[in-house]
């Protein structure tokens, strides 16, 4: 009896904080209100994210234009096979982590940009968290920036779903924390000195104040990896890329926000 | 990577005219006090001075310590007397420059 009377204070407990959604099928846990990671900046930042000239990713954003309309020794710019008509770029991000038919797999924007490199391109692949890779990324991004995401699960991705989603919610680490019991649970409280966001991908690569750079979503996920000291994935594994697709349903109903600042 | 700058002022203005000129660079201004992942210091090295010529005549200059963050963000102002051209100069510390320029016509 004393036993249940816990377990109801415990679970009274951790639904006051933030209400959340939970469902068993291929739907993800969605926090409401929907809130992107700019509604949990400081106005000031805010205004710098909007500013098109002073926000210091369009650094690496326009670095990417200069490289995307760049002809390699192969002779095909990526401007040659995306241009607007045909293949546009537009809209293009709002459907990544997206499921390649030719190569079986879920690719995000970073293994996309690697595949056409090596595939139509016959140039190496770039290593990620690499200028010209985080250049390319932010620029093909940015081209979809307001427009609302359009990932869903499919029967292809419906593994990649699962996965992504137990990662989500499987605690690990010294802290022994899982994603959910910060970015569904307590989201908009303190944390130390910061307030939890909801852990949307929408905005990365993003300009971090921490880093003083632009990164990718991937060294986000390591960095939150590494707070709850648990042993990071390498960045572009399968498994972060699983995580980014079940952040991207998850975040249906937001839209691109790169090249944003977040703190 | 090279050290892009990005460069904001009006293409033409009218004589007389105070324009509002901005100016962003890429630059990690690594202060010497951070270490890397195998715990080596990471030497310093940060943008020593910004300098703006408007037709070779300096306007406006800036010095850089290494209190400051990465990617420095300049905004000042001048009036346009006549069109020309407005050289950004950024000087590191080891001497290397980086510059730019934009044309401002004056009508």
């Amino acid at each position: 009896m004393k036993f249940k009377l816990m377990v109801t204070a415990l679970i009274l407990m951790s639904c006051e904080s933030a209400s959340y959604t939970t469902s068993y099928d291929n739907a993800p846990t969605q926090p409401t209100p929907l809130k992107s990671g700019t509604e949990f900046l400081t106005p000031e930042t805010r205004a710098l994210q909007s500013d098109s000239f002073a926000n210091p990713a369009f650094l690496w954003v326009d670095r990417g234009e200069t490289l995307f309309f760049q002809t390699p020794i192969s002779g095909q710019a990526c401007s040659n096979c995306h241009t607007e008509s045909v293949r546009p770029l537009k809209d293009s991000a709002t459907q990544f982590p997206k499921f390649n038919s030719k190569t079986q797999t879920l690719f995000n924007l970073e293994a996309q940009i690697n595949y056409c490199r090596v595939t139509y391109q016959q140039e190496p692949q770039l290593a990620y968290e690499t200028e010209d890779l985080l250049a390319l990324t932010a620029y093909t991004a940015s081209r979809s920036k307001g427009r609302p995401l359009t990932v869903a699960v499919t029967q292809e991705t419906e593994s990649n779903f699962k996965n992504g989603r137990d990662y989500f919610f499987t605690r690990r680490g010294q802290m022994n924390f899982s994603c959910t019991q910060c970015h569904d649970r307590h989201w908009g409280q303190k944390l130390r000195g910061d307030t939890i966001s909801q852990g949307h991908g929408n905005g990365f690569p993003a300009y971090r104040l921490e880093w003083e750079s632009l990164g990718s979503l991937h060294r986000r996920l390591s960095d939150c990896d590494r707070g709850v000291r648990a042993e990071p994935l390498p960045l572009g594994s399968q498994t972060y890329i699983d995580l980014e697709f079940y952040l991207a349903v998850r975040a249906t109903g937001l839209a691109v926000e790169t090249p944003a600042i977040r703190r | 990577m090279a050290n892009n700058i990005r460069i904001a002022a009006p293409k033409t203005v009218r004589k007389g005219e105070v324009i509002e000129l901005k100016t962003l660079i890429q630059h990690a201004m690594e202060s010497g006090y951070r270490v890397d992942k195998r715990g080596e210091p990471i030497p310093r090295k940060i943008l020593q001075k910004f300098e703006c010529f408007y037709d070779d005549t300096l306007i406006f200059e800036a010095e850089f310590h290494r209190g400051v963050a990465a990617n420095p963000f300049l905004t000042f102002y001048t009036r346009a007397e006549n069109s020309g051209i407005l050289k950004f100069r950024y000087t590191e510390e080891t001497g290397e420059i980086f510059e730019d320029s934009v044309e401002i016509t004056v009508k």
